[in-house]
């Protein structure tokens, strides 16, 4: 059943991570450090949205709200940090188990509602944590809390830009190999057929709620991964990670990139931060004050290429190869 | 705790929840009846209390700032409907939301470049800046009549939704439009109606938040969430829900934050109260949600659909 | 020995009556058509079977258990299974796929996040087979969007069978179809009779007539006869009531 021939689009995708193994080689030969810690960034809301494309193309689950995960995984470390605890795995621990309690609890409410309400849900509940980081005054409230040291994981340095960037490149192939797997496999299937027909599925004797909640909260500790490697990055912990927007540019991202396959997160991660940065520092010595204009209120240019992009695209850019292949079977 | 500071509270809780209430019937509205997420309100709530910051700041005449809001946001409503929102009716909630997220984005920085960062000012109308006698109680006038004001919006669009023939279309729309298009009714008219009415009812409510409000761009983010908390715990598509919805996270909000720090330093010892007390207030409407959605996924109130 | 027995089910809707005081009793191995005019009940009282719907009053009674509690998938986990009125199968998969899925529905293990099911024989062996019983070996790799209606019927029994249900309940299987198309669906009725019991809902008098063992005829939500097909050819109230329409139109 497998096709033996490389098609585009996996070498697409494999372009693009041979491509981020690459980044700090390049980096280091032109002498721009500055990119190690841009793509670090980049991967890390790749994850998020790898993240939070299980349970929204494969499952039809639109969550607002998956930025909630990131802080989770981000205070994590900046509590411990707080209280002198700098080891990483109790860092993750510690992460990970808040995640999972938090992800079980909103789950099950979220999940009593369907379709919009299911967003709307979402989004509040991220509202609702992130007020609470606001008024966890000791931990620096609305300006956040600088964490010290980065985990420490044993002999992995990760004060070392580099290492921390290739740490962060490993946890993102892996997650793709393992979602990968898990999307064609048992679980994945049900999840699948739930997106294509939910009630059939009920007929056929699953109970739906258990697996949408179980790939909620396996989307959802990914994401918390995904907070423990941003605290790293930055050094820093703030509520603004849990900002409503953070969940709509993380959604954006996989709309972009293409719901429904692995790599487009990815690519739609890579995109959006990358016409991020470009905007931020745009000098292409255009007369009349445009550049700066440009630099100034980048945020109206992409909110109009978000409205244009989502009127008119309707697969997403990596998406547009899948239906290609899908075609020519 | 007094009982004229409680009722004081009250009356500002209900405050709040007569302006959440202008918000949510116009957002229930097109959420029920074109089956699509508008997340733009909250930006359309801004742009009513700009216009109208700005006509007053130049005419000092409030009833031109009114129609400056009001018209404004009607305008400017229609617009967006047209050129955006109608596209997006027949696709997923998906991309409804990421459009009118795009827009946010948009709309929060055309404020930025057209007014600035730095919050502008309007002030109460003098005819309004006194206190009225309420059973003894002083309370601002200008926040009683924004109740007063929001009470007769909410009967008016109790009358026109079920005692008049728009309104029974409105109705029969929001529990099948597909039917109502088979019935040869001007779906596309309708539907610019139900969204330029929610966009004059946002701008409404910017223009009466204006004065106690810091006018400034991303000031409709907040509200647009608080909207949306209505929204879920009265009831999608309900203007029962969106009225009593709005009542009650209004007056929740409002007397949690302003008595619940207290009640809890005599409950439990007084440093934890200090710091949980402000942290539940601030979360207490959402607690309330998922309390309600956990015995009522549908809302309080829902549509019944037949 | 019957397998199912209604007792009393009662469904309102408002002010509309859709199931009234109805009894039915579905004998192992038999297959029972259930027939009535347009309007006349038989879909509501397919989804009280099934529990897509909770009945106001009554009782519903499979091998002895009393069901009407319980919910959808967990009656089709005790053995009650159903078709769709309107074809409702995975339009993404294919033939093969749809069916593995329903495999793996009634082998209740899909806690495997691991192992491609394109490599999982207990999936895929029984799958084909069923296929291969509903006649649809050459469309195993076909994605259901592009198959013709006839075979997505027959799909869908394939997947209900999957289930290894005790009781089918079929909604109007043939609905659609072509002549050439529901005489193999009439065959493969004809073959499942005996080893289950089948609940048939069903306009195309013709195969009602070839297949039933019985038939109850339904008017607005009651039962107003049930035998055998010769009993209810002569029965004069179903007649008038139900076969008097068709009088009419000629």
């Amino acid at each position: 059943m497998a096709d033996r021939r490389v098609t585009l689009r996996q070498g697409v995708a494999a372009a693009i991570l041979v491509g981020l193994g690459l980044v700090p080689v390049i980096a280091w030969a032109t002498g721009q450090a500055f990119y190690v810690t841009l793509v670090s960034r980049m991967m890390i809301f790749a994850l998020a949205a790898v993240a939070l494309n299980l349970i929204l193309g494969y499952g039809s689950l639109v969550s607002l709200g998956h930025a909630l995960y990131i802080g989770v995984g981000a205070y994590a470390v900046g509590i411990c940090s707080y209280y002198g605890i700098t080891n990483g795995f109790v860092h993750l621990a510690v992460a990970l188990g808040a995640g999972l309690v938090i992800a079980v609890l909103t789950g099950l409410v979220c999940l009593r509602a369907s379709g919009v309400g299911f967003i709307m849900i979402t989004l509040a509940f991220a509202q609702m944590f992130y007020f609470l980081a606001i008024s966890l005054k000791q931990y620096g409230g609305d300006d956040g809390y600088a964490v010290p040291a980065r985990s420490a994981f044993g002999a992995l340095n990760l004060a070392d830009n580099t290492v921390l960037y290739y740490v962060i490149l490993a946890v993102l192939a892996l997650v793709l190999l393992l979602f990968h797997r898990l999307v064609h496999a048992r679980f994945g299937m049900v999840l699948r057929g739930c997106k294509s027909n939910e009630r059939r599925m009920r007929a056929l004797g699953f109970p739906t709620l258990t697996y949408k909640l179980i790939a909620y909260v396996v989307s959802a500790l990914v994401c918390v991964l995904a907070g423990v490697l941003l605290a790293n990055l930055t050094r820093f912990v703030a509520p603004s990670y849990m900002q409503w927007t953070v969940s709509g540019d993380i959604l954006l991202m996989v709309v972009l990139g293409g719901v429904g396959t692995l790599m487009g997160p990815v690519a739609g991660a890579v995109v959006w931060l990358s016409l991020e940065e470009l905007l931020t520092s745009f000098d292409l010595g255009l007369p009349w004050g445009i550049d700066e204009f440009v630099r100034n209120h980048w945020l109206a240019v992409l909110g109009l290429f978000v409205v244009v992009v989502t009127l008119a695209l309707k697969q997403g850019l990596y998406g547009v190869l899948v239906e290609r292949d899908e075609a020519r079977r | 705790m007094s009982t004229s500071l409680f009722f004081a509270q009250l009356l500002n809780g209900f405050q709040l929840g007569v302006l959440l209430f202008l918000m949510s019937a116009g957002l229930t509205l097109v959420l029920g009846i074109m089956n699509c997420v508008n997340l733009t309100h909250g930006s359309l709530f801004m742009m009513g209390a700009y216009f109208a910051a700005t006509v007053y700041g130049t005419t000092h005449s409030f009833a031109l700032a009114a129609l400056a809001a009001i018209a404004g946001t009607l305008l400017l409503g229609l617009v967006l409907e047209r050129v955006v929102l109608a596209r997006l009716y027949a696709r997923d909630h998906l991309y409804q939301v990421l459009a009118t997220f795009g827009l946010i984005l948009f709309l929060n920085e055309v404020a930025r470049i057209i007014w600035g960062q730095s919050p502008i000012f309007m002030n109460v109308p003098d005819a309004l800046s006194g206190t009225i006698d309420l059973l003894g109680l002083p309370y601002p006038s200008y926040r009683f009549a924004i109740i007063a004001v929001g009470l007769c919006v909410g009967l008016a669009l109790y009358v026109v939704i079920h005692r008049t023939r728009v309104g029974m279309l409105i109705r029969a729309g929001a529990s099948d439009s597909a039917m109502v298009s088979a019935l040869g009714v001007n779906i596309k008219l309708i539907n610019a109606l139900v969204f330029g009415v929610g966009a004059a009812l946002a701008g409404l409510a910017g223009l009466m938040a204006g004065p106690i409000l810091s006018v400034q761009p991303g000031m409709g983010d907040p509200i647009l969430i608080l909207t949306l908390v209505v929204l879920v715990t009265g009831g999608i598509g309900s203007i029962r829900g969106a009225f009593y919805g709005a009542l009650i996270v209004g007056v929740v909000d409002t007397i949690g934050r302003a008595f619940l720090p207290t009640l809890l330093r005599e409950v439990v010892d007084r440093s934890i109260a200090q710091a949980a007390g402000p942290a539940i207030a601030s979360i207490l409407i959402y607690l309330l949600m998922a309390v309600v959605l956990a015995i009522r996924p549908e809302g309080l109130f829902p549509v019944k659909h037949g | 020995m019957s397998v199912l027995a209604v007792t009393g089910l009662v469904k309102r809707f408002g002010g509309l009556i859709a199931t009234d005081h109805l009894d039915l009793e579905v004998r192992e191995g038999e297959i029972h058509a259930v027939i009535g005019p347009n309007g006349a009940g038989k879909t509501t009282l397919i989804n009280q079977l099934s529990g897509e719907l909770v009945p106001d009053a009554g009782a519903i009674v499979f091998n002895g258990v009393d069901v009407t509690g319980e919910p959808v998938h967990r009656r089709a986990r005790l053995g009650i299974a159903r078709s769709y009125q309107i074809t409702s199968v995975f339009m993404e998969f294919t033939a093969l796929q749809n069916v593995m899925l329903a495999v793996q529905g009634e082998s209740g293990r899909s806690m495997s996040f691991w192992r491609p099911v394109a490599q999982d024989r207990r999936l895929i062996e029984p799958a084909a087979q069923l296929l291969h019983d509903v006649g649809l070996d050459d469309a195993r790799d076909t994605r259901v969007a592009a198959m013709a209606h006839g075979a997505r019927r027959q799909l869908e029994i394939a997947m209900t069978l999957a289930l290894r249900p005790k009781v089918l309940l079929l909604d109007e299987p043939m609905a659609g179809m072509s002549h050439h198309e529901s005489e193999a669906v009439v065959a493969l009725l004809q073959r499942l009779r005996g080893e289950y019991s089948i609940v048939l809902v069903e306009h195309d008098m013709d195969a009602v007539f070839a297949l039933a063992d019985r038939i109850t005829v339904m008017v607005y939500g009651k039962p107003i006869a049930c035998g055998t097909p010769d009993e209810i050819r002569g029965h004069p109230e179903v007649r008038s009531a139900y076969l008097g329409d068709q009088e009419e139109a000629i």
